[in-house]
């Protein structure tokens, strides 16, 4: 590991005061630390975040707050998560190993780095790590890619499952930096890759995550996250689908569907919602919606597999929401 | 069973060959509680280490595994893949399990750490340590403490009960020579005792 300068901020203010380059947040470490080891990441500055009043879970009036500095177990774990947005509390438990929950961050899980192999290995090129040196994914060991949303640049898979359930949710988070305060949809906070994929976030140097919002969606208590990997647990996912769902009788009124494991970026998809509102509440709907869930998709050597299998696990999660009341 | 020879195989490894580095911890308390403290050099921690109140000064980019390893010479915490992915590091910080390879000791002030040291009650097995034992819960040994200290937590959390519930809060912990049945049962006797 290179050398850094640690510090300690007492304060939020204190934190995003000098936004120097080369500055990183520790929180949970679990992305960091890693990737410190690997040379991946080499801040020359480390803000030892954890004692930052960045906590607590509760109901605000844009929705749910959760402190971004929340471990992943606790928010999993926590009571109005579980009863209201289930498909959190699923995403969270389906992620990573116990010891990892513990420690690992919600602002920290949204911001952690791709599992590409090449991005991880200092000795090979890869422009998201090293801009303009190439990607050797493209024409290599690329099973585990993404088929949504690369790039010639960069077709490095988003990993976070927390990410798209939140990303179904709507939810926003919110960012400080000396200027202030902003708040920034999800939805639009991750970066297609393009041509810059080292540019992975809208942050700005020495912004910090404060907050993570989610709206109020009442019929999201009716809503599941399902991960197909290679093994059972502790694996990220080959596809992953977060579906809330409002019935009105047996029609489908509403529906909320994003997906892991496929794109550059949790991968919300309006017209696979837009495919379902309207129609019965029955697997031929959910089986011809989930055709639009692959338009557009970019298949690369290893991974032709992954838009059936996409589309029958955005149908599992459909058919396991029926099963729910 | 190093005890009867009077001397650790660590201690041996040491004395025969270079490994002369005997690093006493440095007693040297620093306020963790100092806001906004800056330095590129070395940090004041002062954490509980098996109940034991332990200042050190570490280097950043010290993680809390190899502070115990080869400062405090706990050298029951293995270093298997020092990348936060096979468990065999595991301890509690707080009560609370994590892969200390990830763990940077200097943000540790305050914090209360248990190793598998620290485990059991004298020369009394913690009931987890017994039951692996009768249980055959290992075969090489390398991943064993990791997995008991993991074991210790799914067991004061609660919420494993049935063989696959367990084997689910468990997938954090690899045991290359696929002792995992022998796991699973060891946790299940140990669970059963405690109720």
């Amino acid at each position: 590991m290179r050398e850094f300068r640690f510090e300690r901020p007492g304060t939020v203010a204190d934190a995003v005061r000098r936004p120097a380059p080369g500055t990183a947040f520790l929180a949970g470490g679990t992305t960091l630390v890693d990737l410190m080891k690997l040379e991946v990441m080499t801040p020359a500055r480390v803000l030892d975040i954890n004692r930052l009043p960045l906590r607590g879970i509760d109901q605000t009036r844009d929705g749910l707050r959760i402190g971004a500095l929340e471990r992943m177990r606790d928010v999993a774990a926590h009571d109005l998560v579980r009863r209201r947005y289930p498909m959190l509390a699923q995403a969270l438990e389906a992620s990573a190993s116990g010891q990892l929950r513990n420690m690992a961050s919600i602002g920290g899980n949204l911001l952690q780095r791709t599992r590409c192999g090449y991005f991880r290995d200092v000795s090979v090129p890869c422009n998201k790590r090293a801009p303009g040196s190439g990607c050797p994914a493209i024409e290599g060991e690329n099973r585990m890619h993404a088929v949504l949303g690369a790039s010639d640049a960069c077709v490095a898979t988003h990993p976070s499952d927390l990410a798209v359930a939140l990303v179904a949710l709507d939810a926003t988070v919110r960012l400080r930096s000396r200027a202030g305060t902003r708040d920034v949809a999800l939805r639009d906070f991750h970066l297609l890759p393009g041509t810059t994929p080292e540019r992975e976030h809208d942050l700005r140097p020495g912004e910090l995550v404060t907050d993570v919002i989610v709206p109020d969606l009442g019929w999201a208590s009716r809503s599941v996250y399902v991960k197909i990997r290679d093994r059972q647990s502790y694996e990220f996912a080959l596809a992953s689908a977060a579906v809330a769902v409002r019935r009105d009788g047996d029609t489908i009124a509403e529906a909320r569907v994003a997906v892991g494991g496929m794109g550059t970026r949790p991968w919300r998809l309006p017209a696979v919602e837009a495919a379902l509102a309207g129609r019965p509440a029955a697997e031929a709907s959910y089986t011809a919606a989930a055709e639009h869930a692959t338009d557009g998709v970019r298949p690369l050597r290893h991974n032709a597999f992954k838009p059936a299998l996409m589309r029958r696990t955005l149908v599992r999660a459909l058919l396991e929401l029926e099963r729910i009341r | 069973m190093t005890e009867s020879y009077g001397i650790s195989r660590r201690e041996l490894l040491g004395r025969s060959g270079t490994v002369a580095a005997v690093a006493a911890t440095v007693p040297l308390a620093v306020a963790d509680t100092a806001p906004a403290r800056a330095t590129t050099g070395e940090v004041g921690v002062r954490m509980t280490v098996n109940g034991s109140v332990t200042p050190l000064t570490v280097d950043p980019r010290e993680t809390l595994l190899d502070v115990l390893r080869e400062r405090l010479h706990l050298t029951g915490t293995k270093k298997g893949c020092d990348r936060g992915q096979c468990g065999a590091c595991t301890v509690h910080v707080d009560g609370e399990r994590v892969v200390s390879c990830l763990t940077l000791a200097a943000t540790l002030g305050g914090s209360r750490v248990t190793t598998i040291e620290g485990l059991a009650r004298g020369d009394r097995l913690h009931p987890l340590q017994q039951a692996f034992i009768d249980h055959d819960g290992f075969q090489c040994g390398f991943c064993t403490s990791g997995q008991i200290m993991s074991a210790a937590a799914v067991l004061a959390d609660g919420r494993a009960r049935t063989d696959d519930e367990v084997r689910e809060q468990m997938s954090g912990n690899l045991c290359r020579c696929g002792a995992y049945p022998g796991i699973v049962a060891a946790i299940q006797q140990a669970r059963k005792e405690a109720s």
